[in-house]
C-alpha cells in the first residue's frame, strides 16, 4: 500500500477519515489517562502509585502525540485539541470517561480497584491490537507514532495482565469483585472496539484494519488470560449507554472537562 | 560547527540523571546549521517524559551561547524511535555512577533481562518495581550488598 505524508495526502475524504481516527485515538488515551491520575495517592500500595502514574504520564504522552498530529492537519492546537473541545465533540468511548468509583478523589473517594484493573487491561489490549494495525497504516506519520508508543505500550499491558490474573487467582472477595468488573466493562466495551460512523473509509484508505477483524484479535488476545482465569471466552461486549464515536457522552465526562481544563480556561495561553 | 554543536550539547544533562549528557542518552538525532540559525531535532526517551521541555530549555542556552548561533529550533521527533541500545559506552558507565544500572546491550526478551547491581556488580537482585520514579526507570534491589538501586528499561522495537 502506497504510503502518504502531510504533504502528500491525496484528497479530501482521506484527510476526513485521517482525522476521524486521529480524534478517535487521542481522545480514547487522554480521558483515561485521566482516569488513571485520579488514583495518585489513592492506588492499594505504593509501588502501584509510582507504577500506575508512570502509565498515565505515558500515555499522555500518547495523546498528546497523536494531537500533534491533528495540529498539523489545521485541526487547532494540541492544547485547544485536549482542553478546548466540548463534550459532544470528544471522540473517546464512553466506558473510558466513566468515573473511578463513586465520591472525589478530594472527597471520600470509593475507588473500585478491580474496575481499573478491568478496564485498564481490556484498553490495553485493544490499543496493542490498535497499535499493531497502525505500524502499516497508509499515513507515514501515524505508522511512525505507534512503533513509538508500541515500545511503551509493551510495559503497560504486562503490568495489567499482571494485575488481572493475580486478583482473578486470588481467594477472598477478590474473584467476585473481579467479575463484577468484567461484566461491567463488557457491557460498555464496545464503544472502544468500534471506530465509528467513518470506520469504513478509515479502512478503504489503508489507515487500519477493518474494525471486525482488530475486534477479532482482541477477543483472540485475551483467550488465554480468561482461560487460565475461569473467565468465559468470548466475552458478550456491548455498548449499553451510547457511542462515543457519534459524540455520545455521559455527564461523567462533562465534569471530567470541567475539572481538567480549569486552569487552561483560566489561562488559555500559558505554558504547560 | 555541527561538531561544535555536539560538543555544546554533550554539556546538556539529563534533568533527573545530572551524571548523563542527552549525547550519551542518544537522544540527539539530527544537528543542522544554516548560517547562523541551528535546527537540532532530539528523540524524547519516552513520550510522556515531563523532563522534555526543561532540555529543550537547556539545549536552547547552551546553544545561544555559543558565538555563531543566532538562532536555535529544538525540535522533538519520534522517528527513529529512541531505543535504548542508543546509550554511548560512555553514557551507561555514566548512569552507574548515579547508582542507575545500564539497560542490556542487546534486547532480546525481559525473562533474559540480567541486571547487575551498579554498586557491587553482583547479579543477586531482585525487581521490586517495573515501573520507578521516572518512566524510563525500574526499581531493584541487590541481595548481595544489600542496596536499592534502579535500573534503565530496556526499550526496542522487537517489543
Amino acid at each position: 500500500m502506497k504510503q502518504y505524508e502531510l504533504n502528500t495526502i491525496p484528497d479530501e475524504g482521506y484527510r476526513q477519515a485521517l482525522a476521524s481516527l486521529l480524534y478517535q485515538l487521542a481522545d480514547d488515551d487522554f480521558i483515561l489517562a485521566y482516569r488513571g491520575s485520579e488514583w495518585l495517592g489513592l492506588a492499594p500500595h505504593i509501588e502501584e502509585d509510582v507504577a500506575f502514574s508512570s502509565i498515565n504520564q505515558d500515555t499522555m504522552g500518547h495523546a498528546s502525540m497523536i494531537y500533534e498530529l491533528l495540529a498539523s492537519l489545521g485541526e487547532g492546537t494540541e492544547d485547544e485539541l485536549a482542553h478546548g473541545r466540548p463534550p459532544e465533540e470528544r471522540r473517546n468511548a464512553i466506558i473510558l470517561e466513566e468515573v473511578n468509583g463513586p465520591g472525589d478523589y478530594l472527597i471520600e473517594p470509593r475507588y473500585d480497584w478491580a474496575f481499573a484493573v478491568v478496564r485498564h487491561y481490556f484498553y490495553t489490549v485493544a490499543k496493542k491490537v490498535r497499535m499493531d494495525s497502525l505500524k502499516q497504516s497508509s499515513y507515514g506519520p501515524l505508522a511512525e507514532a505507534a512503533v513509538k508508543i508500541n515500545t511503551e505500550l509493551y510495559y503497560h499491558l504486562l503490568h495489567w495482565q499482571t494485575w488481572f490474573t493475580q486478583l482473578m487467582n486470588a481467594g477472598g472477595e477478590a474473584k467476585q469483585r473481579m467479575e463484577d468488573a468484567v461484566s461491567r466493562v463488557c457491557d460498555d466495551f464496545l464503544g472502544v472496539l468500534t471506530l465509528g460512523p467513518d470506520g469504513e473509509s478509515m479502512s478503504r484508505y489503508g489507515l487500519i484494519e477493518e474494525e471486525a477483524i482488530l475486534a477479532s484479535r482482541w477477543t483472540e488476545a485475551l483467550k488465554k488470560p480468561f482461560d487460565s482465569t475461569g473467565v468465559q471466552h468470548p466475552p458478550v461486549i456491548r455498548s449499553l449507554r451510547g457511542d462515543g464515536r457519534k459524540g455520545e457522552h455521559t455527564g461523567d465526562l462533562t465534569d471530567a472537562l470541567h475539572t481538567l481544563s480549569e486552569v487552561y480556561r483560566l489561562e488559555a495561553s500559558g505554558t504547560w | 560547527m555541527e561538531q561544535t554543536v555536539m560538543k555544546i550539547l554533550e554539556t546538556v544533562k539529563d534533568p533527573e540523571i545530572d551524571s548523563i549528557s542527552i549525547v550519551d542518552l542518544g537522544m540527539v538525532h539530527l544537528i543542522e546549521m544554516k548560517g547562523e540559525r541551528c535546527t537540532i531535532k532530539l528523540l524524547p526517551t519516552f513520550a510522556g517524559c515531563p523532563a522534555l521541555d526543561i532540555i529543550k530549555g537547556n539545549v536552547k542556552k547552551a546553544c545561544l551561547s555559543q558565538p555563531g548561533i543566532k538562532e536555535v529550533d529544538v525540535r522533538f521527533v519520534y522517528t527513529p524511535p529512541w531505543t535504548s541500545d542508543r546509550l554511548t559506552p560512555n553514557g551507561r558507565e555514566k548512569l552507574k555512577e548515579f547508582g542507575i544500572a545500564p539497560p542490556p546491550e542487546k534486547f532480546t526478551n525481559l525473562e533474559e533481562w540480567e541486571i547487575h547491581c551498579p554498586y557491587c556488580d553482583s547479579h543477586y537482585t531482585s525487581m521490586e518495581n517495573l515501573f520507578g520514579p521516572t518512566a524510563c526507570r525500574s526499581i531493584l534491589y541487590c541481595k548481595e550488598c544489600r542496596n536499592p538501586f534502579e535500573a534503565m528499561k530496556p526499550i526496542s522495537t522487537i517489543m
